[in-house]
C-alpha cells in the first residue's frame, strides 16, 4: 500500500512519519502531484498558521491533484488543519479558500477560555466511529490550536468541548480527519493511526 | 470533559547529557536523555521538555542530534529550548523533532523574535519561558540562566509576550528552583490570571501536594520538574493517582 504523506514544507511531518513507523507502515513523503495521483491513501498533517498552510498547497500545485484523489474514493486523514483546510474557509484567514469539501465553518474558539486550546481532553462521541474503533471512551487526545469547525454536526463523529463544541472526529466516505494529534497522543493515539491503516488497506 | 492539568518532566541537558545543578554550578550528570525520555513517556508524562543549559554555539550540533533521538521515543508532545536566538536557532529544533521552542533571554533583548516565530509556527509553537524572582513589590524579569535581573517586569512581559504571539509561558520561580519547598503560588497566580494562554508552573516541587495547589490556587495548566523524576523522588504514575484523589482532572496513565 502506498501511502502518501503529504509534505508540503509547514508543518511537523517527522512526527507522524515516525508514529506511523512505529506501526509497521512505510509512508512516503511526498509533494509531488504525480505521488498524490497515484497514492492508496493519503494522509495530511498540519500545525501552524492556516494562511501559510493554504499557500503551501496552490504553490506546490497539490489543491487539483488533492481534491481529485478525494473525489476517486482514496482513503484519506487529516490531522489539526489537515482538517480545517477541508472545510471553505476559516476565520483564521478569512480571505482564502480551502478545500469546500465538506460543509461547515473553522472559527476561532471563544476568548472565554485560554488559548491555544493546548493539552489533552476527552471526546464525546457522537455515533459509530472506525477511526475509534477499539478506543476507550474515556480516553484522552492531544490538542494544540486556537480555531475549530463549530457547526459540522452531521459529518462530526465525535466532539470535544472547550469554550465552545467543535469537530474532533470527523468520518464521510473515504474522508477523515482529525483535530487533535493522533502522533503525539499516547496509545490512544496510535491506535486512531492503526484503525485508518487498517480500513485503507 | 475537561482539558487535562499536565504533567511535565524537563530534561536539563548540557547538550549531550542530562546534568543537575544550580545556576550552571556544580553540574553533574543525571542520565541518558534519551533512557529518560522513554520511561517518562510510559509513565504517563503528558509532554517532555528538554533544554539545553549550556546552549553554546559548538555544542548545537550535539543538542540537535540528542532531540532528534529524544523525538524518537516520544508519543507525546516535545519542547526544545536552550540558546534560540533565530527563526533558524528555532526551525533547526523544529525539523530536529520539537513541536515547541522556548525563547527566554533573546527575547528579552530583541522581543521581535516572539513575533517573528509566532508567525512562522504558530503561536502553539512558542513558549517564552520566564525567570522571575520577587523583588519589593513585583517580581523581576532573570535572564542568563536566572543570574542577571532584566529590569522588567515579569507581569508586563508575559503580557507583552502573550501580545507578541507566545502561546504559552513557562515560568520559573527563581527563589524556589532547586529548594524543594513548592511552586511559587502568588507568582503563578499572578501571571496565570493577567494572560489569555495556557502557563507551565516551575521551580520547587517535590511533594504531590505542591502540584495540587499549584493547580487549585496557583491557577498553573500545567506543572514541570526534574530531578524529582529523575531521581525517583516522585514517581509521575503515583503523582497523578494523587491528583485524581483531589478532584484534579488529569490524563491517568494506563
Amino acid at each position: 500500500m502506498k501511502i502518501t504523506l503529504l509534505d508540503y514544507g509547514a508543518g511537523n511531518v517527522t512526527s507522524v512519519e515516525r508514529a506511523l513507523l512505529r506501526l509497521g507502515a512505510e509512508p512516503q513523503h511526498s509533494n509531488s502531484p504525480e505521488h498524490l495521483a497515484n497514492a492508496d491513501a493519503i494522509i495530511l498533517p498540519g500545525v501552524g498558521h492556516y494562511s501559510t498552510f493554504v499557500r503551501a498547497l496552490d504553490d506546490q500545485k497539490l489543491r487539483a491533484p488533492l481534491v481529485d484523489a478525494l473525489h476517486r474514493g482514496v482513503p484519506f486523514l487529516g490531522i489539526c488543519l489537515g482538517l480545517q483546510a477541508l472545510f471553505k474557509s476559516s476565520e483564521e484567514a478569512a480571505d482564502l479558500q480551502g478545500l469546500n469539501l465538506l460543509p461547515g465553518r473553522v472559527c476561532a474558539l471563544p476568548s472565554n477560555v485560554k488559548l491555544p486550546h493546548m493539552g489533552w481532553n476527552q471526546l464525546s462521541v457522537q455515533r459509530d466511529s472506525r477511526l475509534l474503533a477499539g478506543i476507550e471512551p474515556s480516553s484522552y487526545f492531544y490538542f494544540a490550536h486556537s480555531f475549530a469547525v463549530t457547526d459540522s454536526g452531521f459529518v462530526a463523529c465525535a466532539s470535544c468541548t472547550y469554550g465552545a463544541e467543535f469537530a474532533a472526529v470527523i468520518e464521510h466516505k473515504n474522508i477523515h480527519a482529525v483535530q487533535f494529534h493522533p502522533e503525539k497522543s499516547g496509545e490512544a493515539g496510535a491506535r486512531v493511526l492503526s484503525n485508518f491503516l487498517r480500513l485503507a488497506a | 470533559m475537561t482539558l487535562a492539568h499536565r504533567i511535565i518532566p524537563c530534561l536539563d541537558t548540557d547538550g549531550a547529557r542530562v546534568v543537575k545543578g544550580v545556576n550552571f554550578e556544580g553540574l553533574r550528570d543525571a542520565g541518558d536523555p534519551v533512557a529518560l525520555a522513554a520511561r517518562y513517556n510510559a509513565e504517563g508524562a503528558d509532554e517532555l521538555v528538554v533544554l539545553d543549559i549550556a546552549a553554546s554555539r559548538d555544542r548545537r550540533p550535539t543538542f540537535l542530534q540528542t532531540i532528534r533521538r529524544v523525538a524518537a521515543e516520544l508519543a507525546i508532545p516535545l519542547t526544545a529550548g536552550g540558546g534560540i536566538r533565530s527563526l533558524d536557532d528555532a526551525r533547526a529544533v523544529i525539523l530536529a523533532g520539537a513541536d515547541k521552542v522556548t525563547v527566554n533571554t533573546a527575547a528579552v533583548a530583541r522581543p521581535d523574535l516572539i513575533s517573528e516565530l509566532s508567525r512562522e509556527f504558530g503561536a502553539q509553537a512558542v513558549v517564552l519561558a520566564i525567570d522571575a524572582k520577587r523583588g519589593n513589590d513585583h517580581w523581576d524579569v532573570m535572564v542568563r540562566g536566572g543570574r542577571d535581573s532584566a529590569n522588567r517586569d515579569a507581569l508586563t512581559w508575559a503580557k507583552q509576550g502573550v501580545e507578541l504571539g507566545a502561546g504559552e509561558i513557562l515560568l520559573t520561580s527563581v527563589d524556589r528552583d532547586g529548594t524543594q519547598l513548592g511552586f511559587d503560588t502568588p507568582l503563578t497566580a499572578a501571571i496565570s490570571r493577567a494572560v489569555s494562554v495556557p502557563v507551565i508552573a516551575s521551580g520547587g516541587a517535590k511533594l504531590p501536594e505542591h502540584f495540587a495547589q499549584i493547580f487549585s490556587e496557583g491557577a498553573a495548566d500545567a506543572a514541570l520538574a526534574a530531578s524529582i523524576f529523575h531521581d525517583n523522588v516522585q514517581s509521575i504514575r503515583e503523582l497523578k493517582r494523587f491528583l485524581a484523589t483531589q478532584n484534579i482532572e488529569v490524563r491517568l496513565p494506563c
